[in-house]
């Protein structure tokens, strides 16, 4: 049976196809046979994030239609090994989900598979309800921002409340924050929400702080998740990230706001 | 804190302020969102009767929705102007 691990935000750009992709790749450099599903249908854009948008034959959707076998659409990475891609369909019919089809395929990953990874769209629209449906945990990606720490709190409204575990009232949820993007120059001159604060609003497990990076762009334009580029502070953050939910106790990086000289202090910004 | 930060520093910290309206805000939401679904329709529907014989604002009316032991407590708190009566 594999765990099956949704990545949600309920906002739209904090990040959640960027940690599907670190997470994945993570967990199957562990050692743990991985899939990532994309749920956004109609903008597919986990494959493009992963490198493999020019090997996308068959989609989800071609699956659970019965168009297509799951071997057939399953994409193999090409680095990692036991990790797997299946991409969204473009088609603009958004009932393509059916509750039926979804469960199916989930069902047939989890015979193969340790980790079933759902990349969530933004909002809370069918693909959003039906990618955290079926969750055994959650990563709830977070900017410290106040529109995103709203939908954040709203999307954990809705996991404790529609999800399978919540209906079937079996032991809920398991629900991880991760907070990307973070600047800790900007928490310190208190111009941003500091860890803290979006701890105590939301108050859940933290799994994270992934600071604001420029490797995570330049990985995305490269195709490659950024948790493989291990020299870059990203990357780094998400590999601690992902050995703490497996289980490891690592300290939080990142936190801190660099020390600037005297130059720096008396004119930087 | 630099020289520049220090001149602008005279305003109240953004971060505390969102922190101080995302706290009203979630505590605000995570009270309607565990009730019933007709919560915000009867509100609705009480503020139009209300206001058919006193002028109140829209947050004049404050639905709760407790719960004690077996019993869920509907609290209905209504601040009159005091010059009501129309």
């Amino acid at each position: 049976m594999a765990k099956i691990v949704v990545v949600t935000s309920g906002k739209g750009g904090v990040g959640k196809t960027t940690t599907s992709a670190a997470l994945a790749t993570g967990l199957a450099k562990a050692g743990h046979r991985t899939v990532v599903v994309d749920f956004d249908v109609g903008l597919r854009n986990l494959d493009l994030i992963m490198g493999c948008e020019r090997r996308v034959v068959y989609d989800f959707v071609n699956v659970i239609n019965q168009e297509a076998t799951l071997n057939q659409a399953l994409i193999k990475d090409k680095r990692v090994s036991d990790l797997y891609i299946l991409a969204a369909s473009q088609t603009r019919d958004k009932d393509a989900l059916t509750d039926e089809g979804v469960e199916r395929v989930l069902g047939d990953l989890s015979k193969e598979f340790d980790f079933i990874v759902c990349d969530s769209p933004a909002g809370i629209e069918r693909g959003a309800l039906m990618a955290m449906y079926h969750a055994d945990a959650a990563i709830v990606v977070t900017n410290p921002e106040v529109s995103s720490v709203r939908d954040s709190d709203r999307v954990l409204g809705i996991l404790s409340s529609k999800s399978k575990r919540a209906e079937q009232g079996m032991e809920p949820v398991h629900e991880h924050l991760l907070l990307t993007r973070y600047s800790p120059e900007r928490v310190q001159q208190g111009e941003m929400l500091g860890l803290d604060d979006v701890r105590e609003i939301l108050g859940i497990d933290l799994l994270g702080v992934i600071p604001e990076s420029k490797a995570v762009l330049n990985a995305s334009n490269a195709g490659v998740p950024v948790i493989l580029e291990e020299g870059t502070d990203a990357g780094q953050a998400y590999q601690d990230a992902v050995a703490r939910f497996l289980g490891e106790e690592r300290p939080h990086r990142f936190l801190e706001a660099q020390k600037k000289g005297l130059f720096g202090r008396l004119f930087g910004s | 804190m630099n020289l520049l930060g220090y001149f602008r520093s005279q305003r109240k910290q953004t971060a505390q302020v969102a922190k101080e309206r995302l706290q009203i805000l979630v505590a605000r939401e995570r009270a309607t969102r565990s009730g019933p679904d007709y919560l915000p329709a009867l509100q609705e529907e009480l503020l139009e009767v209300i206001r058919k014989y006193v002028e109140v604002d829209q947050d004049a009316v404050h639905i709760q929705l407790d719960k004690e032991g077996d019993y869920d407590i509907l609290e209905l708190n209504i601040t009159l102007p005091e010059h009501g009566g129309k």
